[in-house]
């Protein structure tokens, strides 16, 4: 019996007819939790997907106008309104957590603990700020426009509908998220992937590996996030 | 340099297409991939029987509290037959119960009994045993799952007992009426209903990425996708499915929620209620049913295609020949799953859509009939001049063969615009989806039961009660929804509370009172198998190892009933697909799984 190569598989079309055709595993080399959680992602976009064409329904049919949203996510500062700064802001902030996600993903590779460790600490504070400047936009929103999910001053009171369950249910996964990060910054300063502590909760071992899963699910809910800046704010 | 694994592939290869005499080929196993699964193994009584993380111990709680809340399905369903039958006598089955009942069944028997036993009970039981796995890839989301499952259902049983009842507004919930005032449970009871069915989905979700992952990436070795039994094939595909349409359910129910508790009004138009109008406006009641029929058509076949499988391997094994054609059943299953994603708005045709809209959704709508004949000719196929037991699962599986296409030919009338229109809202529909997605499935799911409860207990089922069971289960769902497509076609409304002095009547009212009357003795016979099983399990026949000589890894297990951790010290190696029964060339009758061609060498069994 020889031992699993994964270097000697075929490649190309061919390698992907020789995965689907073989035994024990379709994805070679792919552990199981990052398989699952590109499966589960798979079903998450099903679930924002529907968010957002329910959204592009309403908008497209609406009888009432739909708010103009440089005016409603505008900021005024120093006394001159700047559209769209916040939002500006917040994309930046989100978008740059995954760069820094991204290099505690090449850190965990090499088994560099402080580092990995710092970064994930870094990508959970960008977090942290994205979803606080979130709450201040809803509050914003709420008390000084009168936006409500039932009516807004500004047209169609779907807006506001939308906009706090979309937003909402993506805040969601950010702060998910963000306890996860600061869980596993915690796991991989103590050194739980290299001295194979066991888990709390499933007493199984873990390893660095579960820092690109995490990965994994930040990326896509920054992903997601282009999307829903793209619906909400551009269109 | 090629890989061993290549080469013997090569080999075997060339030995199958030397002419003339047959050479066994060499034997081929592959290396390890996957490392050894290290199990949680669980000390006190705890961690071993309640907050269990062994699949095949989730899978019976899964199964037992599905049953137990299908039991309470079947109940509602009396009482609904009761006020149909005889619209006189029974005071307390007033409009509001009425309709609550046949909102409670219809959500109970679709999801949370269908859908749960299914993927979650058979699921969880089978995936890993029959793939060569000692658990789910990840036992503890396994177990949270299931304990998901049991909040949902909770959740739901509660909606019984809070102000106003639980919600009447027919199981596809349509809004606005659904949160409005005048339909019973209004207040507190679609709410519980909404956040039940999200929990549902939530930990369905856990265990639907358990049962994917487990099949795809935690198989043994040899065993190859296309040498997976057609069961844990339908599962996985249903799996699939659920993990694509429920997002859909769930969204729907959060917009719902919200319309209902915070007056938003994403399916809400404006409307005036006793002269007064009301806050909602500008909604779309259209988009809630365009979600939940995005959710609903492939629910169908979440609940259809473990049925598929499950009873393509009882008809093998039962009759004791290989499945015919297996990989045209393996591309009809995933390609009815691909379909019913496309199919959705055909529950909306005199929802006011387009006439085009409706062409085509009739159009893929009578396409899935093509693979849907494909297998059940393959099944006939299967049975022709197959040396037939008259076993319970047998007769259950030939059951659900007739029932299935009686169901599927009365959805050829239903899929098609012009003549579902008529048709649309009468009693036509019900038998029809009852025949279809309600006894078909049910034939298979108590064929399973029989062929299964002995690996599960090491016991047999009653035989003779089995029989009772099955006679009485499957003439007398004829004779309940073979009568109602009559009642269908003189134009019998459905969901009707009562159909007063209706002139067509007059031919119903008996009719009426005869489905009655079956129904409740159909229900009745279920009680006797619930006995059974109880009964069964520590009194029944013991019953030896593989009692039914079946190929498949589950019985082979050194352990039997199998144990935790499934394989022993060894996971089996397996060198063909789980079929070969009477192979020629060999005095062996079947021919296990994991047997290797060199233990049979004069067995003419085709490399799968």
């Amino acid at each position: 019996m020889s031992q699993f190569d994964i270097e000697k598989l075929p490649k190309g079309s061919k390698g992907f007819m020789y995965d689907w055709g073989s035994d024990q595993r379709a994805f070679k080399g792919v552990p199981w939790g990052k398989a699952m959680m590109w499966i589960f992602l798979l079903s998450d976009t099903f679930i924002f997907s529907c968010f957002l064409i329910s959204l592009m329904t309403a908008r497209a049919s609406t009888v009432v106008p739909w708010p103009y949203p440089s005016e409603v996510f505008g900021l005024t500062v120093f006394g001159t309104s700047v559209p769209l700064l916040l939002i500006a802001i917040m994309t930046f902030v989100l978008i740059t957590s995954s760069g820094t996600m991204a290099i505690a993903v090449k850190y965990g590779y090499e088994k560099n603990r402080k580092l990995c460790g710092w970064f994930l600490l870094a990508t959970a504070i960008g977090g942290l700020t994205f979803v606080g400047m979130q709450a201040f936009e809803w509050s914003k929103l709420i008390f000084h426009d009168g936006v409500r999910p039932w009516g807004n001053p500004f047209g169609a009171e779907q807006f506001g509908a939308f906009f706090f369950m979309v937003t909402g249910f993506h805040g969601t996964h950010v702060s998910i998220g963000v306890i996860f990060l600061f869980i596993f910054a915690r796991k991989v300063f103590r050194g739980d992937f290299d001295t194979g502590r066991r888990g709390y909760f499933t007493s199984m071992k873990s390893d660095y590996e579960a820092i690109e899963i995490l990965g994994l699910y930040w990326h896509f809910v920054d992903l997601v996030w282009v999307f829903i800046f793209a619906f909400f704010y551009l269109w | 340099m090629t890989d061993e694994y290549t080469d013997n592939k090569l080999e075997t290869k060339a030995a199958d297409s030397s002419s003339g005499s047959y050479t066994p080929p060499a034997e081929a196993i592959p290396a390890k991939e996957n490392p050894e699964q290290e199990l949680y193994h669980a000390k006190s009584f705890w961690t071993k029987w309640v907050f269990c993380q062994d699949a095949k111990v989730i899978g019976i709680q899964y199964a037992l509290t599905a049953t137990a809340i299908g039991f309470i399905g079947l109940i509602l369903s009396w009482g609904m037959r009761l006020q149909l039958g005889f619209p006189e006598t029974f005071s307390f089955l007033g409009p509001a119960t009425y309709y609550q009942s046949v909102t409670m069944h219809g959500m109970i028997m679709v999801i949370y009994l269908l859908t749960a036993l299914f993927l979650g009970g058979f699921g969880n039981y089978l995936i890993p045993l029959m793939v060569g796995a000692r658990d789910m890839v990840f036992p503890y989301v396994n177990m949270v799952s299931y304990w998901m499952f049991l909040v949902a259902v909770l959740v739901l049983l509660a909606s019984f007992f809070v102000p106003g009842g639980p919600t009447g507004a027919g199981w596809t919930l349509y809004p606005p009426q659904a949160i409005l005032p005048g339909t019973p449970g209004s207040e507190m009871g679609i709410v519980l209903m909404l956040v039940s069915l999200s929990l549902f989905v939530i930990g369905f979700t856990m265990g639907g990425l358990n049962y994917v992952i487990t099949i795809l990436q935690s198989r043994t070795r040899g065993m190859t996708l296309m040498r997976m039994p057609l069961t844990i094939w339908g599962i996985f595909t249903a799996t699939v499915l659920a993990l694509l349409a429920f997002p859909a359910l769930f969204v729907a129910c959060i917009m719902m929620t919200l319309d209902n508790l915070l007056g938003t009004s994403f399916f809400m138009p404006e409307i005036f209620t006793m002269g007064e109008k009301l806050d909602y406006a500008g909604g779309s009641p259209i988009l809630f049913q365009h979600l939940f029929w995005f959710f609903g058509h492939p629910e169908v076949y979440i609940v259809a295609l473990p049925a598929f499988g499950i009873v393509s391997d009882l008809i093998s094994v039962h009759a004791r020949k290989n499945v015919f054609g297996y990989r045209m059943m393996v591309w009809a299953i995933v390609i009815i799953g691909a379909l019913s994603f496309i199919v959705w708005a055909h529950h909306m045709y005199v929802s006011g859509m387009n006439p085009w809209f409706g062409f085509f959704f009739a159009t893929t709508t009578l396409i899935i009939a093509v693979p849907t004949a494909i297998k059940v000719y393959n099944w006939v196929l299967t049975l022709w001049r197959g040396n037939i037991h008259l076993t319970i699962p047998m007769l259950f599986s030939l059951g659900f063969i007739v029932t299935f296409v009686n169901g599927g030919i009365t959805g050829l009338f239903l899929g098609n615009v012009i003549i579902d229109v008529p048709l649309s809202d009468t009693y036509f529909v019900v038998a029809h989806f009852h025949m279809v997605m309600g006894i078909a499935p049910l034939m298979v799911v108590f064929g399973a039961i029989y062929h299964w409860y002995p690996l599960i207990t090491g016991r047999h089922l009653n035989q003779t009660l089995g029989k009772i069971h099955f006679w009485v289960t499957f003439v007398g769902a004829y004779a309940i929804y073979f009568p109602m497509h009559y009642l269908g076609f003189i134009g019998v409304p459905r969901r009707y509370f009562e159909m007063y002095d209706s002139p067509y009547m007059t031919s119903g009212v008996g009719l009426n009172q005869f489905i009655t009357v079956a129904a409740l003795i159909v229900g009745f016979t279920q009680f006797i198998f619930l006995y059974n099983i109880f009964t069964s399990w520590y009194k029944g026949e013991k019953s030896e190892k593989n009692p039914w000589k079946a190929n498949s890894l589950e019985w082979h297990t050194p352990d039997y009933p199998p144990t935790h951790g499934n394989f022993g010290k060894e996971l089996p190696v397996v060198y063909r697909w789980p079929y070969d029964f009477s192979v020629p060339g060999t005095d062996k009758e079947y021919i296990p799984q994991h047997v290797a061609p060199s233990e049979v060498p004069t067995a003419k069994a085709e490399q799968t």
